[in-house]
């Protein structure tokens, strides 16, 4: 059962009061602040007067407890099958994935079991040994904070190679592929930027420490989209779910049309400015000029050539 | 009763987190017909309690408009993650979790239930009202656990011993970043969320594009299907389309799971037994899954679906059949929209024309899922054909009402 008070905030938040009181007594403030960091915004209060007033009886008057270890659980039923179910998963071998024990458990799921029908055809190879290899390498630097040597193939086919310290990796379900966040030095400060990783090459840790790049002065790259949304074929329920990622507030206005205002990074106005066009007629951009005037040109063409 | 963050039911939440979280715009009159204004009040102040940083507000005449917010870019787990960590419980509970655990702390420790409930009394007869139990309390929670997986239970003679279950656990990185990675994209990651309850430092360094998070608010229900499905059973479902309101009650067999990554729904595609058809049903909908015996039939269903496949082009499965075709131009430096198109071609098929153009063809159940693909292509296409002329009209009419939006007139280029 996945609703289940053992997976709970207020047992995970109880379970780190007792890793500390095992060691050392634990204050109220202790409490409180554990609560805080593990629980929701009102349970500190809960917590430290069910813990105090004995209602839990874990923890003694003087802040020492009675359990002698430092909790820990093994896993679920459940969650051996999850764990089971991505195993079947090709991306899995990225990992360094060896859990022993799973070899009798039924997966949650298999892959015969799941389909995602709109996920782009030309996704990262990973099955592929020398990219699986790359991947753990980024990883590795990731973790070691260590500068990478990065060779690959640029979007217009030129090959370029730099270095860069490794920030993270981002994937895009959609696109099904993973892209390496770097930033790199320029001038005094630094540049971030992503390198596809189904375009990288190679790639080398270098060895020596990584001399701090200073992240560069933060700057603004987001715009605000206003659309007017009007409610036919159910085109409100699409498009508030299709942008539901963005940070973004919906108004309704009046005769079945509803404002939404999305925060979006320009840097993926094109991208944006398709699936604005997907919803057809049922979606008018408002705001930016520069947007609508996008949509403008984009239909005058269309026009003249049907 | 006084309020409280945790809640028994996770029914009703579910409802209000996907409100405040895809539409937002709903006040509490909106609400009205599940339950009372105090209802509204208390799940609202719940999910402020739980997602705080990502609610916001805003004050209309119909009155105020409470919204979640979130930038699913910013990285980090799914924050709907956490309406699953908020189950209520009774001190008891509570208190009897961390000492049997404690006492069974080792896979090694095998203890009988009498042993088990003289060592609770032990460490509870330090508090000055130490809490009493009846056996069948420890009983059952014991049950629960072996339930879970997480007590494994021996018998020797007439009585039962209890020992902690193999932590199956491995060391290293590894297992976190893929607990990490799929618990975003994989169905039912929340249970991936679970696996950090042991404490220990992890830095995550997924973030995630094109990322959404309400299929999150879905887990239970998807679990009880998947459940189903892997036993080959069939399932009553009782679903509640929004739109109508209406709760309907259908006996079907669950084939496949449908996942949209263009918009995070998630679907049962089903053998439906009365009207003997495949048909989706969208799992944002489902209420409650029973399970029921064994269709003997299961794989014979599957395969017919499997077959299916390659007609569908979303998830409809009604219609007849409409043969698609468009032709997309693009100038020497576009070769992208080439790759494009193949790419997003799912059950389609692209020839290349010539040197500037390439022609999409696809025959589907229902030409009118493929629109919003199509429009993608808007100032490029320059010829259709739709088998089904009254939807080819509509494309185009379409086409024809987005210029009259934006005001082009017949004569502009």
């Amino acid at each position: 059962m996945i609703f289940s008070e053992i997976h709970g905030a207020y047992y995970r938040a109880v379970a780190e009061i007792l890793r500390a009181a095992v060691k050392a007594p634990v204050t109220p403030r202790d409490i409180r602040r554990i609560a805080r960091e593990t629980a929701f915004s009102e349970s500190a209060q809960t917590i430290e007067a069910a813990l105090l007033s004995h209602r839990w009886q874990l923890l003694r008057g003087d802040g020492t407890t009675p359990i002698r270890h430092e909790p820990t659980l093994p896993y679920t039923t459940l969650e051996k099958r999850w764990l089971k179910a991505i195993s079947l998963d090709p991306r899995i071998r990225l990992f360094d994935f060896d859990c022993p024990g799973l070899e009798e458990v039924k997966p949650l799921f298999t892959p015969e079991d799941i389909y995602v029908f709109d996920k782009y055809a030309d996704g990262d190879p990973y099955t592929d040994e020398g990219y699986i290899e790359r991947f753990r390498t980024i990883r590795k630097a990731i973790g070691e904070k260590k500068m990478l040597r990065l060779a690959l193939c640029s979007r217009e086919g030129r090959r370029v190679s730099y270095t860069a310290f490794p920030v993270g990796i981002e994937y895009s379900e959609k696109d099904d592929k993973f892209r390496l966040q770097t930033l790199r030095t320029r001038g005094a400060s630094g540049r971030y930027g992503y390198a596809n990783l189904g375009r990288i090459s190679s790639v080398d840790i270098i060895d020596a420490k990584s001399r701090n790049i200073e992240p560069p002065p933060s700057r603004d790259l987001t715009e605000t989209l206003t659309l007017e949304i009007t409610d036919g074929r159910r085109a409100l329920d699409r498009a508030l779910l299709h942008f539901a990622h963005f940070e973004k507030e919906a108004e309704r206005l009046d005769g079945g049309r509803y404002r939404l205002r999305l925060v979006y990074d320009k840097r993926d106005e094109t991208e944006l400015l398709i699936r604005v066009l997907s919803f057809g007629p049922f979606i008018k951009v408002t705001e930016p000029e520069s947007f609508v005037s996008l949509i403008r040109e984009r239909l005058i063409r269309q026009k003249n050539l049907l | 009763m006084a309020w409280g963050e945790l809640i028994k039911n996770f029914e009703t939440i579910r409802g209000y987190v996907r409100d405040f979280y895809v539409y937002g715009f709903k006040s509490r009159g909106d609400f009205g017909g599940r339950g009372s204004a105090r209802s509204y009040d208390d799940e609202r102040r719940r999910i402020e309690s739980w997602l705080g940083e990502h609610i916001g507000s805003r004050q209309t005449p119909e009155g105020k408009n409470v919204f979640l917010s979130i930038d699913s870019r910013a990285g980090g787990h799914n924050p709907l993650f956490r309406a699953w960590g908020a189950r209520s419980f009774t001190d008891g509970d509570i208190t009897l979790h961390f000492i049997i655990f404690d006492i069974l702390w080792d896979e090694d420790t095998t203890l009988s239930f009498s042993e088990i409930t003289a060592r609770i009394d032990e460490y509870l007869a330090e508090f000055p009202e130490p809490m009493t139990w009846d056996a069948s309390t420890v009983r059952k929670k014991l049950a629960e656990y072996v339930r879970d997986g997480l007590l494994l239970t021996e018998r020797r003679g007439r009585e039962v011993f209890y020992r902690r279950a193999p932590s199956c656990r491995a060391g290293g990185d590894g297992i976190s970043d893929a607990a990490d990675f799929f618990s975003e994209v994989a169905p039912c990651g929340v249970i991936g969320s679970f696996l950090e309850k042991n404490g220990g430092e992890h830095e995550n360094i997924f973030t995630f594009k094109h990322h959404y998070y309400t299929s999150a608010l879905d887990s239970e229900i998807l679990c009880s299907i998947f459940d189903a499905m892997g036993e080959r059973r069939y399932v009553k479902i009782t679903s509640r389309p929004p739109r109508s309101g209406k709760k309907y009650v259908d006996t079907v067999t669950p084939l496949c799971i449908f996942i949209s990554v263009s918009n995070g729904r998630q679907y049962l595609m089903a053998y439906e037994h009365t009207k003997r058809r495949v048909f989706p049903y969208r799992l944002d909908n489902i209420i409650s899954v029973a399970k029921c015996e064994v269709d003997e039939r299961f794989d014979e269903r599957r395969e017919i679906l499997r077959r299916m496949m390659c007609h569908i082009w979303g998830v409809s499965t009604a219609g007849g059949s409409d043969k698609v075709s468009f032709t997309v131009r693009f100038g020497p430096d576009e070769e992208y929209i080439f790759r494009r198109l193949l790419r997003e071609r799912r059950c389609g098929t692209v020839t290349r024309v010539d040197e500037s153009h390439a022609k999409f063809e696809a025959e589907v159940y229902d030409a009118r899922e493929m629109f919003p693909f199509i429009r993608t292509f808007i100032c490029r296409i320059t010829e259709l054909s739709i088998s089904d002329k009254s939807k080819e009209t509509q494309f185009l009419r379409d086409i024809g009402e987005m210029c009259r939006i934006y005001g082009i007139e017949e004569a502009e280029e």
